[in-house]
């Protein structure tokens, strides 16, 4: 049985292969998703994020122990940085999932950013994919946390959930970096804290000042630790979901997202086609040198590259 | 870019001394790999199944307990049993020489028993992988 | 302790040296290394004088033996009025094994007993239980119920001996068994001598045999305090471990401050539950790490000494002196010990015992050569324990108390660790106390950081590991290795089957569920353990009882 119909038929093995062959942009994988895109649709994904250590590893295995309990089927996608000087990373989510491990319906796969910048690893979207054809019911992407760029995940989402914590002084850092814009779903996490209200009201009079949704994100304690509030919170995602398809927005996110990532992937390519032709023929050192002692200026250097594609 | 080898570690059984295995995954990941360190009180069945889903190319386990001739051949049998025959399954700890050659003919490619420099571990994996 | 002018004299006479003597030394012959360091990498200059120690005040911050603060010694006539207990850690196997070693161990001249227990048992595992397999009699004895602890300590008069038991998240549960044991022998609580570790944090910072969550653990360990203050005086209720903490590789201030964070952790949680520090606080006992460093260590553990007494008294207005005495037993450092070329251990061990006397250690544990192999045979047991009994009786470090006091590298080095350990613990404070910096994982970092620079040290031959790194042979020596196969865990089971079979049913089931509902109360839970234990319920059925309310630990701290 070749692999196609191994992730078909619900084969971990393959899922899991795949997931390795998109990361290392191996051309036998595109073609494999090409022939299964039609398989793809049935997954709902939520995309969390929000600043280490806010418990956002707990809180995915508990939302999946929720939906399990719903006979739903669910794909994890945990998401570590990878090391800018060595290239590695320690991907060490699945510590707070290891129950979920045996669960036959349950797919956890950890992934490094290798070298991408926004939270997330650019073959994320691919990931997504290949669980969705594996029968994902329900798909959980956690990022890596870095705060300010979690902008990705809006891009690669249906519902995008905030995790945050009382107290962190994130308040602030939030309004300014325009966080409290992409979150569709907002919850504090170990509200058994101090604060915990405080910031509940904080984050409410922000959503005030900030009219822009017509979907007023609710804001949820938890307490994902002491498996408090989760059940609550599920709920709020899966109204989140309602409204989308009610509304039909969600098809209208899904195309927006799938324009963009159509147009990264083609200035992926296209990047590499330049690249390719500007390094090739010393192009891109000579025109540098160029610019420095001032033999040509930075915009005419360009047109002479972009000139080359036209070719 | 190279693709990064993927290695898991795991501490199998109750065994709660992490310090190598700590150390271990550090240098793995300073060489250059993705390393999935799965922390403590691992069962032979969630290390294969996680070994799975992470498609990794090879296992690193440790034990300090003595209860390596227990579940080192277990894993590996359980790997061999869901049909993955090409991950690299390397071990360490507190275990005798003696104990060796049993746990390398159960499947066990390698075993760095304590003194070993960090350095022997990556370059075993590196060039011993099987795929 | 010196006068200005005489500082500042010798002052210009070491300025001087060094410019004109070492100068010229050190162009014919550089120094062997750019930067001299501790073991923990504390830099150590080239000489120490009274210009090193000049703020230093006797009275205030050495004092006298069994004074506050305690820098020189816990006991007025320390090892003159007695020695340090020689207590080695053993177990194996079975109970009946584990008798026979305890009894050989008393045989040869050692003065407590210390007790290891197989992992299972740490973690409430009966030998039958499905995670218990391949672990069973491994690391300790195992014991599954009243009658293996009766088999365990069968002929050992427990009036006469002290029992130390290393055994933590079920420490309530193996106490109940050790007092049921005494009354069959006839032996009355109030005499019984001994300690239990009974220390959780660490077990969630570096050794991992971890059991409930935090909250509820905290509530056994007062529970245990409030417990033994009442009914059995004699016993030390907890031994807060920096042993481990080093083991996982922190350097040796954060030895102490970590060790003194959860110190104050337990404390407060005492108080907190209503007890009041004088009660308590006399019987609790520490347990530290015996490195490498000699001096180092010896420096540490004055430090941690006086920083101990500070705290009592300062922090939580101790008024009773022994409220502030910090009592401790020694390891050697089992992760100094190399597979290669064993019986080089028995020199490190010996220097590392050299540095728990000189630093005044009240009880010590010596490992043996083959250690880094395997559980000890009897003959390197042996040597080990005479390792301690040669420097008591023949080396004279014991014929005075704080010998090396006064040297003004060791005067320094004691200050130095104890500032650091107090910024460590002041860093600690403001994330909340110990418990929190846990949760956040600031403790396992630290030790993370040190564990791998130490690595890399070795492995780039800055610091060297004889017959690892350096002077290394071919190795074909082979010893003989103590090994425990599966036959135990097979006896084991049977002997579970036995005891379900012949015990009352009812009376167990009785117990366990009257366990239960306590554990949902506030109830000290003692008593209840104790008469649970008496039924013969086994330690996994308590243990699960208990883990149905508290529910359980979940580590989720990594690098």
């Amino acid at each position: 049985m070749d692999i196609r119909e191994r992730i078909l038929k619900g084969d971990k093995r393959a899922c899991a292969r795949l997931i390795t062959m998109i990361e290392n942009n191996n051309e036998e994988a595109i073609d494999i998703l090409k022939e299964l895109y039609k398989n793809t649709g049935n997954a709902y994904v939520v995309g969390i994020t929000g600043p280490p250590g806010a418990g956002k590893s707990t809180l995915t295995d508990k939302l999946t122990k929720e939906l399990r309990k719903l006979n739903k089927k669910v794909g994890i996608v945990a998401i570590d940085p990878t090391s800018p000087f060595s290239g590695g990373a320690i991907l060490g989510d699945r510590i707070r999932m290891n129950d979920l491990s045996l669960d036959k319906d349950v797919f956890i796969r950890s992934m490094g950013t290798r070298g991408s910048l926004g939270g997330m690893s650019n073959s994320t979207w691919g990931a997504v994919k290949v669980l969705d054809i594996f029968g994902c019911d329900y798909i959980f992407i956690e990022t890596v946390g870095v705060g300010q760029s979690e902008v990705d995940i809006v891009k690669t989402a249906d519902t995008v959930l905030m995790v945050m914590v009382p107290n962190l002084g994130d308040d602030i850092q939030a309004i300014k970096a325009g966080i409290m814009e992409i979150a569709d779903v907002f919850s504090i996490n170990k509200s058994d804290l101090d604060g915990a209200d405080k910031t509940k009201v904080e984050i409410e009079m922000n959503l005030d000042l900030n009219e822009q949704k017509d979907y007023r994100p609710p804001v949820v304690k938890v307490s994902a630790g002491q498996n408090k509030g989760i059940d609550t919170l599920l709920e709020k995602i899966l109204e989140h979901r309602d409204y989308l398809e009610r509304t039909d927005k969600l098809k209208e996110i899904r195309t927006r997202n799938n324009k963009l990532e159509l147009l990264k992937m083609v200035e992926e390519d296209l990047m590499k086609i330049i690249l390719d032709k500007a390094v090739k023929e010393d192009l891109l050192e000579n025109l540098g040198k160029k610019i420095t002692s001032k033999e040509t200026d930075p915009y005419s250097a360009k047109d002479e590259i972009i000139a080359l594609i036209r070719k | 870019m190279d693709k990064p080898i993927r290695v898991l570690v795991a501490k199998p059984g109750l065994d709660g001394h992490d310090r190598g295995a700590k150390v271990i995954a550090r240098a793995l990941r300073d060489a250059g790999m993705e390393v999935i360190y799965t922390g403590l009180r691992q069962t032979p069945e969630q290390i294969v199944a996680a070994a799975i889903q992470e498609d990794v190319d090879a296992i690193g386990m440790s034990i300090l307990s003595g209860a390596h001739n227990h579940l080192f051949p277990k894993v590996v049998n359980l790997l061999k049993e869901q049909g993955v025959d090409d991950v690299l399954i390397v071990g360490g700890g507190v275990i005798p020489e003696d104990d060796i050659p049993f746990l390398i003919e159960s499947g066990v490619e390698a075993v760095f028993t304590p003194g070993t420099p960090t350095k022997d571990v990556v370059d075993f994996i590196t060039n011993n992988l099987k795929r | 302790m010196f006068d200005d002018k005489k500082i500042n004299e010798i002052k210009s006479s070491v300025d001087q040296w060094e410019k004109e003597v070492v100068e010229k030394s050190i162009s014919r012959f550089p120094e062997r290394k750019e930067k001299f360091t501790t073991g923990s990498n504390i830099e150590v200059n080239r000489l120490y004088t009274p210009v090193d120690v000049n703020e230093l005040n006797y009275n205030e911050d050495l004092g006298l033996p069994g004074e506050y603060p305690f820098t020189r010694g816990v006991q007025s006539t320390m090892y003159r009025g007695r020695l340090w207990t020689m207590r080695q850690y053993a177990g194996f196997a079975s109970a009946e094994e584990s008798n026979g070693r305890y009894k050989y161990l008393l045989e040869q001249g050692q003065t407590g007993l210390s007790v290891a227990f197989d992992l299972p048992t740490q973690i409430g595992y009966d030998s039958d239980d499905g995670l218990s397999e391949g672990e069973v009699g491994k690391v300790g004895v195992a014991i599954d119920s009243l009658k293996d602890m009766e088999t365990l300590f069968d002929g050992i008069p427990l009036d006469k001996v002290s029992t130390s038991m290393t055994i933590n998240a079920p420490a309530s549960v193996l106490l109940a068994m050790y007092i049921a044991v005494a009354e069959k022998q006839g032996v009355s609580k109030e005499k019984l001598r001994g300690t239990i570790q009974n220390d959780i944090l660490k077990e969630y910072i570096a050794r991992g045999t971890y059991i409930f969550p935090p909250e509820p653990s905290m509530r056994l360990i007062t529970n245990i305090f409030e417990y033994c203050s009442k009914e059995v005086p004699g016993w030390n209720t907890i031994s807060i471990s920096g042993y481990h903490i080093r083991e996982a590789g922190s350097t040796a201030s954060q030895e102490v401050a970590f060790t003194l964070a959860d110190g104050i952790a337990y404390v407060e949680a005492a108080i907190k539950a209503g007890l009041d520090v004088d009660d308590f606080a006399p019987r609790l006992s520490f347990f530290f790490n015996a490195h490498n460093d000699l001096l180092e260590e010896v420096a540490k553990y004055r430090a941690a000494r006086r920083l101990w007494a500070k705290i009592m008294k300062e922090r939580f207005n101790a008024k009773n002196s022994k409220s502030m005495q910090l009592k401790f037993h020694t390891q050697t450092a089992g992760s100094t010990l190399t597979a290669q070329q064993p019986d080089n251990n028995i020199i490190r061990v010996t220097i590392q015992t050299l540095a728990a006397v000189l630093g005044g250690t009240q009880s010590l544990h010596t490992n043996s050569r083959d250690e880094a192999l395997a559980l000890p045979t009897e003959d390197s047991v042996r040597i080990a324990l005479r390792t301690q009994q040669i420097v008591a009786h023949e080396s004279g470090v014991t014929e005075t108390i704080d010998p090396l006091a006064g040297s003004y590298y060791i005067e320094n080095l004691t200050n130095k660790i104890e500032e650091e350990a107090l910024r460590y613990i002041e860093s600690i404070d403001e994330l909340g106390g110990a418990p929190k910096a846990i949760e956040k994982g600031y403790i396992q970092k630290e030790i993370q950081n040190a564990a791998y620079r130490y690595q890399m040290e070795v492995e780039s031959l800055d610091r060297i590991v004889v017959g690892v790194n350096k002077f290394k042979i071919e190795e074909t020596d082979k010893k003989e290795l103590l090994k425990v196969d599966k036959t135990v865990e097979i006896s084991q089971k049977e002997k579970l089957k036995v005891l379900r079979s012949e015990r009352n049913n009812e009376d167990v089931e009785k117990a366990l569920n009257t366990l239960k509902e306590k554990a949902n109360t506030q109830e000290n839970l003692m008593p209840f353990i104790l008469d649970a234990v008496k039924t013969y319920a086994t330690l996994g059925e308590i243990c699960n009882v208990l883990r149905e309310v508290f529910g359980e630990y979940q580590q989720s701290v990594i690098l």
